[in-house]
């Protein structure tokens, strides 16, 4: 816990300016990609790809918020990536496939699911914390796929992509990815504020030391439900996208392993600064795209069997990869830079 | 029979002809038989949910450590069974083979990764060891492969046996079921009657003091996970020749091995065997009866949906209604 409250004092010791540097600099990277997808040759792969990295980004940033700035390690925070793309294709199949109906409702739904679940999860600490979100997760997972009318287990195919107030704009790849890193950027405006605001400040005070915090007249309970609240609308909002980049809709967007993988970008990218979760999100999702060929590229030493063996199991490099880093990387990737920073 | 001394009270209480009383007993009865099927089945799952959960929540309990890489020790073990049957051409040679080498297994992976984690935070024990699952579910298909493996039930325990009026049941289940009791009863020895196991239940209650008093605690927590791992793989090794042995099946039980200590209590080996059986039995009977249930409230084809759908989640939503009213478990180790 000291250590955490360390690495947390750490950023605001030092000048502005440098804190945020990264942001800009990811930010522009996503408005430039565009560009340069086009001259790739390759536009629809790569901006599916990086369309795909903004949305988990988006999603791994809402958790970022409840768990890096109060603490509360949720296993079950793919629900709400459930909740947004359900609620897409659920109201896209009854004919409304406007996205200005759509997202207000699947936010809606993902605010009292949040709002539910968190109530009840927030009686209990620590271990049981994290087991009780997994067990609401896994609730809605069985729910998706008993949903035999919404495809069941197998999930659905969309006819199309979301309307938007009539136009289908969004069936423009550009178009969307724009939509998308639009979405992104308020929700880290919006996250940056409410970080920052007097209720940024008593979450992370619960974070630290949630009996003093009541010691000193907060209650710690409705802070931590408020922030549930909000990290939940915003991975629904992710969901909602998802659902519209996939045009598919599947009880597989709402696995534990899903809730695992967003929990894993978050450390990955390092806790508590918001945008290293969408830089954890896009090394995660990157790592997973291009580690089958970087493993083809660097075992041109072994035979052709092995080679390829090797590279269709590419997980089993993933996973060590996981473990060492969990192990030696301290403060994920935002930790590396800033220590790089410091020399 | 006791079926028609039943029916004269049924008949009194529900005024039917007594042609519609049969009709009603014999169906009473066809639900009494699938009833009891599926109480079997949900004991049996119960056991082999228990030998896996009382690992997890002695590790969990003792050395405060989140071992997501529990369920892959079950994995693990089916496979070891898989291969060393089809060397050995013996279920009883595999199975004897497979114990000591998941053992093995468990110890190395303790010493290689988990021993490094003991003293982190529970998000980092987490991270790691979702690694070790995607290393080890990745590993298997490369060693056998993606295709389900099977193992042959054993000769001597293949065919069912009639336990009751038209009701057959397979050997082997009952094999489960009396291998899961003796290991039941084996633990409740071995926990609550010998040394190793007093320290065990100090570990859990305080394991700084029990260290402080001379003991190697780090001994302890290596005595304590192999066993749990080999209890783990030995629930695997059992189910093998029933369910198809396949890369990924060890990651949902993890969960309900999980929801199971939670329910029960974490470090509580009690709590963990009725959790166990309360789960086993409320997700079979619960699958094949929350249909019938619901038509009582409703027509028969919403009773149907939307029992499919409720019967999955029956369990998970027990679980939260365990820890809303009891938010440590049903039976909390005192600390």
């Amino acid at each position: 816990m000291t250590e955490l409250a360390e690495k947390q004092s750490a950023p605001a010791a030092l000048p502005f300016l440098r804190f945020e540097l990264a942001p800009i600099l990811i930010f522009a990277a996503f408005a430039a990609a565009p560009a340069f997808a086009s001259a790739s040759g390759a536009e629809g792969y790569v901006l599916s790809l990086l369309t795909r990295v903004m949305i988990f980004g988006l999603a791994a940033m809402s958790l970022d918020l409840i768990l890096g700035y109060g603490a509360l390690v949720s296993f079950g925070h793919a629900a709400f990536f459930g909740i947004g793309a359900y609620g897409v294709g659920i109201l896209a199949s009854h004919g409304i496939e406007d996205a200005l109906i759509q997202v207000p409702v699947a936010l809606a739904a993902s605010a009292l699911f949040a709002l539910v679940t968190g109530a009840i999860s927030l009686r209990t600490k620590g271990v049981y914390f994290i087991m009780i979100t997994l067990a609401f997760g896994q609730m809605l997972f069985f729910l998706a796929t008993s949903l035999a009318p919404y495809g069941g287990d197998d999930g659905m195919t969309l006819a199309t992509r979301s309307l938007l107030g009539g136009s289908g704009i969004l069936e423009n790849d550009f178009a969307f990815y724009w939509a998308t890193l639009i979405c992104l950027l308020a929700a880290y405006a919006l996250s940056r504020a409410i970080v920052a605001s007097r209720f940024g400040r008593v979450l992370r005070g619960t974070r630290e030391n949630a009996t003093r915090m009541e010691a000193i007249g907060f209650q710690p309970f409705r802070y931590q439900l408020a922030a549930y609240v909000i990290s939940g609308m915003m991975a629904g909002l992710a969901g909602c996208l998802l659902a519209n980049q996939a045009e598919f809709i599947s009880p597989a967007f709402m696995t534990w392993q899903r809730s695992g993988e967003l929990i894993f970008m978050v450390v990955l990218g390092g806790l508590g600064s918001l945008h290293g979760a969408i830089i954890g999100a896009a090394a995660f999702l990157l790592l997973e795209e291009f580690l089958p060929e970087i493993l083809h590229a660097g075992s041109f030493f072994l035979n052709d069997d092995i080679r390829w063996r090797l590279t269709e199991n590419w997980q089993m490099v993933f996973g060590p990869l996981l473990i060492l880093i969990v192990l030696f990387v301290r403060g994920g990737i935002m930790g590396l830079l800033r220590r790089g920073h410091h020399g | 029979m006791i079926l028609a001394n039943a029916i004269g009270p049924f008949r009194r209480a529900t005024g039917l002809t007594p042609h519609r009383c049969a009709l009603a007993a014999s169906k009473a009865l066809m639900t009494a038989t699938l009833f009891l099927i599926q109480a079997l089945n949900g004991l049996q799952f119960g056991l082999i949910l228990f030998l896996i959960a009382a690992g997890l929540t002695l590790v969990f309990g003792v050395m405060d450590f989140i071992n997501l890489a529990h369920g892959v020790q079950y994995m693990v073990g089916a496979y070891l069974v898989a291969a060393f049957s089809a060397w050995t051409g013996s279920f009883g040679w595999a199975l004897l083979l497979a114990l000591p080498t998941a053992l093995a297994f468990g110890l190395l992976l303790e010493a290689l990764i988990f021993r490094h984690l003991y003293d982190r935070d529970h998000l980092d024990q987490v991270l790691a060891t979702f690694g070790v699952i995607l290393f080890l579910n990745q590993g298997v298909k490369f060693v056998w492969g993606a295709a389900p493996l099977s193992v042959p039930v054993p000769e001597i325990l293949s065919g069912s046996v009639q336990i009751a009026d038209g009701l057959l049941y397979p050997v082997y289940r009952l094999a489960i079921i009396a291998a899961g009791l003796f290991v039941a009863g084996l633990l409740y020895v071995l926990v609550s009657h010998t040394r190793i196991g007093m320290l065990v239940r100090a570990g859990a209650t305080n394991a700084e003091m029990v260290s402080a008093l001379g003991v190697n605690i780090r001994r302890l927590f290596m005595i304590v996970f192999g066993f749990g791992a080999m209890l783990a793989g030995f629930a695997g090794a059992m189910v093998a020749p029933i369910l198809s042995v396949q890369p990924g099946m060890g990651d949902n039980i993890l969960i309900l091995a999980f929801v199971v200590i939670v329910i029960g209590g974490i470090g509580s080996i009690r709590g963990a065997f009725l959790a166990a059986l309360l789960i086993g039995l409320v997700d079979t009977v619960g699958r094949s009866f929350a249909p019938n249930l619901l038509r009582v409230f409703l027509d028969p084809s919403a009773a149907s949906q939307t029992g499919r759908a409720l019967a999955p989640m029956l369990i998970y939503i027990f679980m939260a209604a365990v820890l809303f009213f009891r938010p440590s478990g049903l039976f909390p180790v005192k600390r």
